[in-house]
Formats: C-alpha cells, structure tokens, sequence
C-alpha cells in the first residue's frame, strides 16, 4: 500500500472500521512508514487522552424515575384517547371508501398515460436511491468500466459518457426495474446533486418532455431508439444543461 | 392492554441506552439541567414515534431522536444567538482557568481537552462524542445525524483535527 492510500485509511484503522484485508495492508504500510505511524501514534495518544479526560456523564438515578413516571402517564393518557381515534379512524374509512369508489369509476374513464407512471415509478426510484445503499451497483468513474458492466445484465448496451469536464463527473451506474423492464442506471453528480439517467430501447414518444414531481425535476427524451430520463433535486436550468450534453451525438 | 405492552417494549429496547442518550444530551447542551430536560423530552418522543422504529439495537435511533430534540429545543427557546454567546463563554473561561493553570501545568493539561471539546461547534462535537465515547460505528453515527457515511468520516477527521490543534494551543499557551 502506497503512503498517500495509507493516510486516507489510518483513521478508519484506528476507529476500527476497516475489513481484515485493508486491516492488514495498512499495519504493513505503518511498519514500514515513519510519517504514518507518526500519525496513527497521535491518533492513539488523542483517543486514551480523550477517555482519560472527557467525562462520560452519566445520568441521574432521579432522572431515570422521573422518565419512567412520565412514560407510564403519557402511555395510560393515550389509552382512552386511542379508543376514541378507533371510531373516527372508521368514520373516515367508510368516506374514504366512498370518495375512493367514486375516485375509482373517475380513473377507469381515463386511465393516466403511461409516461405518467413511468414518471413516478423513476422519482420512486431516485428517491431510493438516495435513502439505501443502493446508489450505486458498479461505482466507478471511468465509463469503460461502467458500460462492460451492463453485458449480460441487460439486452442493451446503453451509452455511457463521463461529462465530467461539462461538470457532470459519471459516478456509477446500477441496475433497475421501470415499466417491468430491467433498464439501465447512469448515475451523475453535480456539486452535491445526484443526477440519474434512466435509459432503455424504446422509441415510443417523440421530442422530449419536461415535469416536475414531488419536488424533483425530470426531463424525458428519445434518441436514437431509446427512451431516456433524467431525474434529479438540481434545478431545471441545470437540468436542462446537463440533457443538452448527455444528448450531444 | 395493548399500550402496556407497547411500553414494555419500549423500555427493553431504549432504556438500556439512558446512560449514552443523557452522556450526549450533556455534551450537546453543555449543561446539567438542560440534559435532563432534552433526555426526558427526548424519551417522550421516542415512544410517541415508537412505531417508527424498524428494530435493531436502537441507539442510533435514539440518539438520532436526542439530537433533534436538542436541536429542536436549541432553536427555539434560546435563538440562534445562543450557541455562539455560550461560546464565548467557554472561551472566557478557558482564558481565566489558563491564568491559573500557569501554576498548575499539570492541571492545565487535563482541563484543557475537555474544555477544547466544548468549544467546537455541534456538529464537530456530537460526532467524536458518539465515536470516542459512546463507541459507536461510522454507520451508527451516520443514522444518528442523518448524513451520509463519507460525511461522518470526513466531519470526524476534521474534528480531531481541531481538537488536536486546540489542545496544542492551550498547551502552549499554558507553558508560556
């Protein structure tokens, strides 16, 4: 392990966060490296010197009663109260039922266009993207990696650019399931903002398609056979910059 | 019926962690009486939103409840003014405590990092709490402040970065 690698590590080392395989090519590089066992000594020495003399307060006995009680009352003071919710929750269900009903008959007259649910099932998705550890399947920068990635996993080959010189740097990609298809995740970053470009074969539509929901902005667009979309919290201006480089031939 | 064994539950999964929950409430509010009234609040919530919890060991959950209770509280009774007077006030005493500590180096020495480690702004403070005393993980943390893992790791970095520096000053300042 080079010594620049080792620096960025030592701290993760030290807190214990590290799988037995960097575990071990970072006490190798420390052996070796004045500099960074250095460091990793300071790192030590902060650590005892912090438990020896920041005080771990610990909380009154008094306090704990005092929660207790406060508990017990606020569980007895919700006991009745949650009785009565009971009876308006049906009350509400039964005008729910009716407004649904109503709502239901409305909907079959005019089902809502497909490009509508694509829209929220990919602000569903981009949303969880952002929440879980699923931002990513393939992280990587490079787009020789990124695009191989995709053989076997899809029956298209998506095109992948790095527009990071446009301020758009390519983090990765992944996997997803849109309009019961698997499509392809190319996944872009701008400043703290995550941009991720849907895109699979189909050339349904025509011309492109500007939409806003739940607070994120969305661009849809047709090139070359393929369905394309780009969905992000950055605003449309920037959005709109991004798309106009992603679609550059 | 229902609710009685809602609280039981409740108790068995959060009470164990009183201890850290009040050690944090402590650090954030640098004060006795005001820990007490954030752990109190703080349990409060956390049982009204019980039904939020999705299982596990629960602390970083309940520490993620404190902290914005604390932030909560911070707000709105005291206004934004507040963090940066009680501050100064750090500060001032720090200076005061250095005159003394020119006799005493060794106590100097030992109230300094403490004092260093009240001084840092909140978001620096809550994340070497969690990690250095409360022992918990880069993950554990990251659901406690709700931001991202690389964030924890780059706030803790900086953090001790000015802790140490802070020490070193006091430090020098003392031997002077």
């Amino acid at each position: 392990m080079k010594c620049p690698a080792a620096k960025e590590l030592i701290e993760a080392y030290v807190d214990g966060e590290l799988d037995a395989t960097q575990k071990s090519e970072v006490r190798g590089h420390l052996e070796g490296c004045i500099s960074c066992a250095e460091t990793h000594w300071h790192l030590v020495e902060m650590r005892t010197n912090f438990r020896k003399e920041a005080p771990y307060y610990e909380a009154p006995s008094h306090l704990r009663d005092r929660v207790s009680r406060s508990l017990r009352n606020e569980a007895r003071r919700n006991a009745p109260r949650r009785a009565i919710q009971w009876k308006w929750i049906g009350v509400a269900a039964s005008i729910l039922l009716a407004v649904s009903t109503a709502w239901n008959v409305q909907m079959f007259r005019s089902r809502p266009a497909a490009s509508e649910r694509i829209a929220g099932e990919i602000v569903s998705s981009h949303v969880r993207s952002l929440v879980g550890d699923h931002l990513l399947d393939v992280p990587s920068t490079d787009q020789h990696t990124v695009k191989p990635w995709f053989n076997g996993k899809i029956d298209f080959s998506p095109t992948v650019k790095d527009l990071a010189s446009q301020g758009y740097p390519l983090i990765g990609g992944r996997l997803e399931y849109i309009a019961e298809r698997p499509v392809a995740v190319l996944v872009y970053q701008h400043r703290k903002h995550v941009i991720n470009l849907f895109t699979w074969p189909q050339a349904s539509g025509s011309g492109r398609k500007e939409l806003q929901r739940r607070g994120y902005n969305l661009i849809e667009w047709t090139q070359a056979g393929m369905t394309n979309w780009a969905v992000s919290d950055l605003n449309l201006a920037d959005l709109r910059d991004f798309v106009s480089w992603a679609a550059q031939m | 019926m229902e609710q009685a064994s809602n609280l039981e539950t409740f108790e068995r999964t959060m009470m164990p962690h009183f201890n850290a929950a009040f050690n944090l409430a402590r650090w954030l509010t640098r004060n006795q009486q005001d820990a007490e009234d954030i752990v109190q609040e703080s349990y409060l919530r956390a049982y009204r939103f019980f039904d939020g919890f999705k299982g596990g060991d629960g602390k970083g959950w309940l520490m993620a409840v404190v902290r914005n209770t604390f932030l909560t509280w911070a707000s709105h009774a005291k206004g934004e003014s507040q963090t940066v007077a009680f501050d100064e006030a750090v500060h001032d005493r720090g200076r005061e405590e250095a005159s003394v500590e020119t006799r005493l180096v060794g106590d100097a020495a030992v109230g300094s990092l403490r004092d260093c480690v009240q001084a840092l702004q909140t978001e620096y403070r809550e994340v070497l709490v969690m990690r250095e005393l409360e022992d918990m993980s880069y993950r554990e943390i990251a659901e406690a402040t709700a931001i991202p893992l690389g964030t924890v790791m780059s706030r803790l970095s900086r953090a001790r970065k000015l802790l140490a520096s802070c020490v070193q000053a006091r430090a020098q300042g003392a031997i002077r």
